[in-house]
């Protein structure tokens, strides 16, 4: 049953992947990459990872995926039919393929380790995801945690600057 | 039973087809979506791994990669205004001057 589903949810995250690159309207392109973040939500469930999923949810599918589509009603861009949208295809796509199938090839040969942790589906369930990831993030990842928001905060002020007609 | 393999394979698979999109793509904001493609597979190995080895440091990075993929989002979506506002084009084939 969970092998037919992850297939399923796979085909489709697939599908809309191939819609994201071959679409020609950008628009389009931008619904199937939604429909990939949320099949890519429901393989985080499956993984025993639901806070992964909702934020995957909130930030992706919801604030990224809106500021793309705002930026492309705002340009105009879905009624330009321009007659080449692609540039050389059959060099991108043998260095694509070439770089799957050593992916691929990486995957079938090499074996994970099985260290055992103590994070496992029976904690998730039982103490609560969020608590975990809160624990984590405000013991050992701290100072990272506090970079990030550096981060946002620069990111906050060049979207400004660079938006602006004159500073 | 689905293993760490399959999750492996199916974000190899995506991030190939990101990479792709990359290559081929004219239009900027195109690119820049299949950019985003290309970090969600990243994530997807991520979390995918984090759940194998029963550890949350995976977790964590993902939580980072998505605060950067969020400032990156804001940054290029306004170089991408500002380019438009110059040259009346968001295709790549049009930035090729450092000035006008």
């Amino acid at each position: 049953m969970e092998t037919i589903f992850f297939y399923l949810v796979a085909l489709v995250a697939v599908f809309s992947g191939f819609l994201v690159i071959r679409c020609q309207s950008p628009v389009n392109s931008a619904l199937g990459l939604v429909n990939t973040f949320f099949c890519l939500a429901i393989f985080y469930v499956m993984l025993h990872a639901p806070f992964m999923a909702a934020i995957q949810i909130m930030v992706y599918a919801g604030a990224i995926m809106v500021l793309i589509l705002f930026v492309i009603m705002l340009l105009n861009l879905g009624t330009e039919a321009r007659k080449s949208y692609t540039h050389g295809i059959v060099w991108s796509s043998i260095a694509s393929l070439a770089m799957m199938f050593v992916a691929l090839r990486f995957v079938k040969l090499g074996r994970v380790t099985g260290a055992e942790g103590d994070i496992t589906a029976f904690a998730v369930e039982s103490v609560g995801h969020v608590e975990l990831i809160g624990k984590t993030m405000f013991t050992e990842f701290l100072l990272p945690f506090e970079i990030a928001s550096i981060l946002l905060l620069v990111a906050i002020v060049g979207a400004v600057v660079l938006a602006k007609k004159e500073v | 039973m689905i293993s760490v393999y399959h999750y492996m394979s199916l974000s190899a698979i995506l991030f190939a087809m990101g990479t792709y999109g990359v290559l081929t793509r004219r239009n900027a904001i195109v690119i820049f979506m299949c950019i985003e493609l290309m970090l969600n597979s990243v994530n997807l190995t991520f979390i995918s791994l984090s759940s194998h080895l029963q550890s949350m440091d995976g977790q964590i990075f993902v939580f980072f990669v998505m605060t950067v993929a969020a400032a990156e989002a804001a940054v290029g979506l306004a170089l991408m205004i500002a380019f438009y506002r110059n040259r009346d084009s968001i295709d790549v084939d049009d930035i090729n001057l450092m000035k006008l």
